[in-house]
């Protein structure tokens, strides 16, 4: 420890402390702008120069490392004539047009000049004027108001793991620019516009839309992945214009993916649906909620009636709320049926019954402590971007981490293993990985294990697992989605239990344990989301999802739902339930209602609404209650929102730490696989992964969002006798036409055909043996 | 060429510089000796200690004392870099080195890397010379083939592998972690300090760098001894040194001479000024040393100490002799373009400060100047001063601040008149390249 003494306070740091952290301790602001807490120091603004005594110059706090005994001073006659000087450096050939930037009123360059800045200015010469750049479709600039700090260039490299930044030219003509003719494309890139400290990088949706004093700021959960980051959601007039992160260090640190930050555009989308929509007579007509609801409670007796209570389904979005998923599930059963499920992806159900409620398995925050990490089937930077963030910087220490996956996309992460198989392999190559361990441990495994010769990819990623003691087998969507996902699960339990690891999986989306905490999963007699399409049932609940573009087999759901007597759409927005429903009920999105969603660690997260129900749109969770209670049905008398949570959690959140559980038993391993000749990959990408995102316009013009293709590699390719570019026809359960595209990080014997998307919604299930032939 | 030392002491032409010349004139026998005799480290860095060797690069660090900071115990890669990236106008003693004794300095850095345990080393020479990298290339050549440089060196234990590498011209890629980037392969951009080199350099290793003319006085240290080397200077001035005369002299060029020589002794050896026109000013240690009058400087020793008192810097020794038909706006007008041009604008006051500095005087010299001009400048240069990442800063402002100091009375002409002190057809009869009207 070192002792320190700052404008008279004393305090004592540790070693390789710098004076700006012991500032930091003492709760001493010194005026900055290049320096942020989570990125490297550049010292090159040079306004937190203070005065240390014995130094002849000043000395800036962010780099100058605390020595035992060291004096400093912040505020003396001497630190302030350096800081005012640097500040009259910035502003000479700053624009001092405050009123017509967009980061008027939030702006650190703005906010110190009060303090720093002299009223008039001594520069009387011409002033540089910077071309703006293209930065893509999120990101605003006005390269002008540029102060150099290199924030948004050190986050590109450090945080997003990608220099997409940089500074080029010298002197006074140095910009701050992309590659030539590139843009920036992470899909953390917003998050430059939270750092850049003056007017340069804005958001590009919110431009000119509001000043942030005339904006409310309320807290939020996001709905999209499974961590769950805080968000302010920015309010004016009843609507929400900025989304800005929340600060969590346990959860989303302080920073939020492209898609939390940018899918609030869809909130305020054409496509909302402000009143109850009836179909009668094969016309769609706009009713009042009673005309609805009281439709709903008719024909759902009447198909309960002639059918049998166990011919009503309900499918939900892992996206809803708790309180939602409670109630539709309370709904269901209470009608004497058990058919509920929001796991609408998954095609392997064998896990059910043995009491697993999947969850990341340690707490996002514990990550940098991992030693050893496998990450087996995740299309990880675009599936959990802060997640892959957070193993990104951890690679960077002591972590070594390892992916077994079906596709070679650059996580952007530095590996220490890797191995890319055809899906139809993974489950042999993760069974290699788990015998090559079990070997080096002298451990007996499974007898269907037996045959597994494990590849040399496998036995590297065996060898850096077994030697750690800190380690980490993380499932990732692609493992949940997985024919064989009961299998995966098998043998990386096992895998954890041989290396000591903890096991869990990254979860899918805002509320997947959520689901399961709120039984949102069908019981023993119950049929899951996978049964409930293979076999049709007459009424459908569907809440909050796009069963043609959310279901592990579109087609299969769509012709389930076209075939039913009664479906029940509640969904913000004009979907395309308007092809097969027979009531759209208008609910909230998360903005407009209170609720609750656990997040991959199970933290459990809850929010209130942050603007009033657009239209009659109501909370599904009320809709729900009226409905239940308009059909007589016992224990639908919540009054708010709480109090449908205080009765899903028994009034106790920590109640759900002790219902999480990874640990299943006497799961069959079942490596046989079929490998057919040519096998599908499909990834859901990462803005085509919700209704929201889905409607958000700006996120849809960004690199991510590009219309799926048929993805093959060279050999492939050539074996198909197929160029890049050609048109083709996909077969798979259904047809699509596609783009072929040179993929080189796709296996051979495959073709990867994203999901989630128009163009590809024609196609049924994501795995399986598919046709390529030219259109 | 002054015939009077030991660096430049090749025979011009084309083979002055070859190696056999080299070992004909005595070199490598200062590696020879100390791989023959295995002499410790300790004992060599002793003798530069002893030598008062100083950094001829321009800051003049004393180079015994920079060799000790390396790490010696630090396992795994060490460097050892040559910077002969020489843009300071003004300069330009290294090219000569380079030129006509190559091998001087390739035997100085594998003293050195013997010495600090270096297992490699890199010579990052200025863009701008070319045809000093290939020759220098070529000298590498020969000595790789005689072994001397490589594997076992001369049949010993010691390896050690050198290699040129040149830059783009950029000035700032002078200072020696912004060289250490641009060898790196990244933006030259200095690095900010603490960390040092010797602790945190090339690729994140312990390095030490050293200006050219630096190691090319490392062999004869060995051969001579320190004292010997001291000898040929004054105490605490070290050696002989290499002056770059430019400007208004007869004869403008390159001199060896000791430390400490009077400064008249140095003009009258470039031959005195040009058509014996009276002495204004001189800039003594490349440009960004402030500027000396006439009546200071011709009382000055070229050393260090000398200069220092004077108020200049001796820097690399560039000598810049201005006579009385300089225009001292115009030329500082000049000098402050460079700096705003060679800004590598990674800090606040350097990127903007250098731009401002040069407009301001731009408008003085173009009768555009006001009467707080000069308060301005020097209120600019002091928020300058000391708030840098490195030194070019302090390199842009120096020039200003002094030639205000010295000449005030010029640019307040230029204020009031909106025109020069030192008439055009003067200035142009004096600067050699037009006929006096």
């Amino acid at each position: 420890m070192l002792e320190i003494e700052i404008d008279g306070k004393k305090t004592e740091v540790a070693d390789g402390s710098t004076v700006m952290d012991a500032a930091h301790q003492l709760g001493i602001f010194v005026p900055h702008f290049c320096y942020h807490k989570k990125l490297s120091i550049a010292a090159n603004c040079r306004m937190c120069l203070v005065q240390v005594e014995k130094a002849p110059k000043p000395l800036p706090a962010c780099a100058t490392p605390v020595t035992n005994g060291m004096k400093v001073f912040t505020h003396s006659e001497a630190a302030v004539k350096a800081q005012k000087g640097v500040m009259e450096f910035l502003l000479i050939n700053h624009p001092l047009d405050c009123p017509i930037c967009d980061q008027g009123g939030e702006c650190q360059l703005q906010d110190l000049s009060v303090g720093y800045g002299q009223s008039a200015s001594r520069y009387q010469e011409e002033k540089r004027v910077v071309v703006n750049k293209n930065l893509g479709p999120l990101i605003s600039t006005d390269m002008t108001r540029c102060i150099h700090c290199t924030r948004c260039v050190r986050f590109t490299q450090e945080i997003a793991g990608w220099m997409e930044l940089g500074q080029a030219f010298r002197g006074e003509h140095a910009e701050i620019m992309p590659f030539i003719e590139k843009t920036v494309d992470s899909e953390l890139s917003g998050n430059v516009i939270d750092l850049c400290p003056v007017g340069a990088l804005t958001s590009k949706p919110f431009r000119f839309a509001a000043r942030t004093w005339e904006l409310s700021r309320r807290k939020s959960v996001s709905p999209h992945d499974g961590l769950g980051a805080n968000l302010i959601v920015q309010v004016k007039h009843d609507k929400v214009l900025r989304v800005l992160p929340l600060e969590n260090e346990d959860v989303n640190e302080c920073w939020l993916s492209d898609k939390d930050r940018f899918s609030y555009e869809a909130l305020n989308s054409d496509e909302r649906l402000t009143r109850p929509m009836l179909k009668q007579c094969g016309e769609w007509r706009e009713v009042d909620w009673q005309t609805a609801l009281e439709f709903i409670g008719t024909d759902l007796k009447r198909v309960v009636r002639e059918h049998g209570a166990a011919s009503v389904g309900a499918l939900a979005s892992p996206h809803a709320t708790l309180e939602e998923l409670y109630l539709l599930q309370k709904f269901v059963r209470s009608s004497g049926s058990e058919n509920i499920d929001c796991r609408l992806r998954q095609t392997d159900f064998s896990l059910d019954g043995k009491k697993v409620v999947p969850w990341l398995g340690l707490p996002i925050a514990e990550i940098p402590a991992l030693d050893r990490v496998l990450v087996v089937g995740s299309f990880l930077r675009k599936d959990h971007p802060l997640l892959a963030q957070r193993l990104r910087q951890a690679a960077k220490k002591a972590t070594r981490v390892s992916l077994l996956h079906v596709a070679d996309d650059d996580q952007l992460i530095t590996l220490q293993g890797k191995s890319i198989v055809a899906p139809s392999a993974l489950a042999a190559e993760l069974a290699g990985i788990v015998k090559a361990v079990a070997e080096a441990k002298g451990a007996a495994v499974d007898a269907a294990l037996a045959g597994v010769q494990p590849s040399a990819a496998a036995k590297a990623i065996a060898e850096s697992l077994a030697s750690g003691e800190k380690g980490a087998i993380l499932l990732g969507n692609f493992a949940q989605q997985h024919a064989q996902a009961a299998t995966l699960h098998a043998l990386a339990q096992k895998l954890a239990e041989l290396t000591g690891a903890r096991f869990g999986y990254l979860g899918e989306a805002a509320n997947s344990v959520g689901g399961y905490i709120a039984h949102a999963v069908p019981g023993a007699q119950g049929l899951n989301a996978a049964r409930m399409l293979a076999e049709p049932r007459k009424a459908y609940f569907v809440l909050h999802a796009e069963p043609e573009l959310d279901c592990a087999n579109p087609q299969q759901a769509l012709a389930a739902l076209k075939g039913a007597d009664l479906v029940v759409a509640m969904t913000p927005f004009k979907t395309r339930a308007l092809d097969y429903a027979h009531v759209i009920l208008p609910v909230a999105p998360f903005t407009e209602t209170s609720g609750t969603f656990i997040n991959t660690e199970g933290r459990v997260q809850s929010f209130n609404a942050v603007v009033k129900p657009l239209g009659e749109t109501r909370p599904a969770w009320k809709v729900l209650r009226v409905l239940g209670n308009l059909l007589g049905l016992p224990g639908f008398e919540q009054d708010s929102a709480e109090a449908v949570r205080a009765e899903v959690l028994g009034g106790k959140p920590a109640s759900v730490a002790e219902r999480l559980n990874n640990q299943a038993v006497g799961i069959a391993i079942n490596l046989e696989s079929a490998a057919p000749a040519l096998q599908r990959i499909a990834d859901v990408p990462i803005h085509f992964a919700d209704p929201l995102a889905r409607r958000a316009p700006s996120l849809q013009q960004t690199r991510d969002a590009m219309p799926p293709a048929a993805r093959m590699n060279a050999a492939t390719l050539a074996k198909l006798g197929l160029a890049a570019g050609a048109q083709v026809k996909v077969s798979l359960g259904g047809t699509a036409i596609l783009a072929v595209q040179l993929d080189d990080g796709v296996p051979d014997g495959c073709v990867r055909v994203a999901a989630g998307h128009e163009l590809t919604a024609g196609l049924g299930p994501m795995h399986g043996e598919i046709q390529v032939e030219h259109a | 060429m002054g015939a009077l030392g030991f660096i430049l002491n090749a025979e011009e032409g084309e083979r002055g510089w070859r190696l056999a010349e080299y070992i004909k004139r005595g070199g490598y026998s200062a590696l020879k000796k100390i791989v023959n005799e295995k002499i410790p480290a300790d004992q060599i860095v002793g003798e530069l200690k002893k030598s008062s060797l100083r950094g001829r690069g321009g800051a003049g660090f004393p180079t015994g004392l920079k060799w000790s900071f390396m790490p010696r115990q630090f396992p795994g890669a060490k460097y050892v870099v040559c910077n002969s990236d020489e843009g300071e106008p003004g300069t330009f003693k290294d090219r000569d080195i380079l030129r006509w004794n190559p091998h001087m300095v390739i035997e100085g850095m594998i003293i050195a890397g013997y010495a600090m345990g270096c297992a490699r080393g890199y010579n990052y020479i200025h863009g701008e010379i070319w045809e000093i990298y290939k020759r220098f290339e070529e000298a590498l050549d020969e000595a790789r083939a005689a072994r001397l440089l490589g594997n076992n060196i001369l049949g010993s234990d010691f390896s050690f592998e050198l290699q040129a590498h040149h830059g783009y011209g950029a000035y700032i890629c002078g200072e020696e972690t912004a060289l250490l980037e641009s060898i790196e392969g990244k933006k030259g951009q200095p690095r900010f300090k603490p960390p040092f080199p010797a602790s945190f350099g090339l690729y994140g290793k312990p390095t030490t760098i050293n200006n050219t003319e630096t190691f090319a006085s490392v062999p004869y240290i060995i051969n001579e001894g320190g004292d010997k080397f001291l000898e040929l200077g004054k105490p605490n001035n070290g050696g002989t040194k290499l002056f770059s005369v430019s400007g208004h002299v007869n004869r403008p060029g390159n001199f060896e001479v000791p430390m400490g020589t009077p400064f008249k002794d140095l003009l009258a050896m470039a031959g005195g000024m040009r058509n014996g026109r009276k002495l204004k000013a001189v800039i003594p240690g490349g440009s960004s040393a402030p500027v000396l009058p006439a009546d200071v400087i011709m009382e000055c020793t070229l050393d260090y100490d000398s200069i220092a008192k004077a108020g200049s810097m001796l820097g690399s020794g560039a000598v810049i002799v201005m006579d009385e038909t300089t225009c001292m706006v115009k030329a500082l007008e000049r000098l402050s373009y460079f700096y705003f041009e060679e800004s590598c604008g990674q800090c606040t006051p350097c990127r903007e400060g250098t731009g401002w500095l040069y407009r301001v005087v731009h408008r003085i010299e173009h009768g555009e100047g006001r009467p707080e001009d000069l308060d301005l400048l020097n209120s600019v240069t002091d928020n300058i001063m000391g708030r840098t990442i490195c030194a070019l800063g302090d390199a842009a402002s120096m020039p200003v601040k002094s030639f205000i100091k010295h000449f005030g009375a010029e640019f307040e002409y230029h204020i009031q008149n909106r025109k020069c002190l030192v008439p055009e057809d003067v200035q142009r009869a004096g600067s050699g390249f037009f006929k006096a009207a």
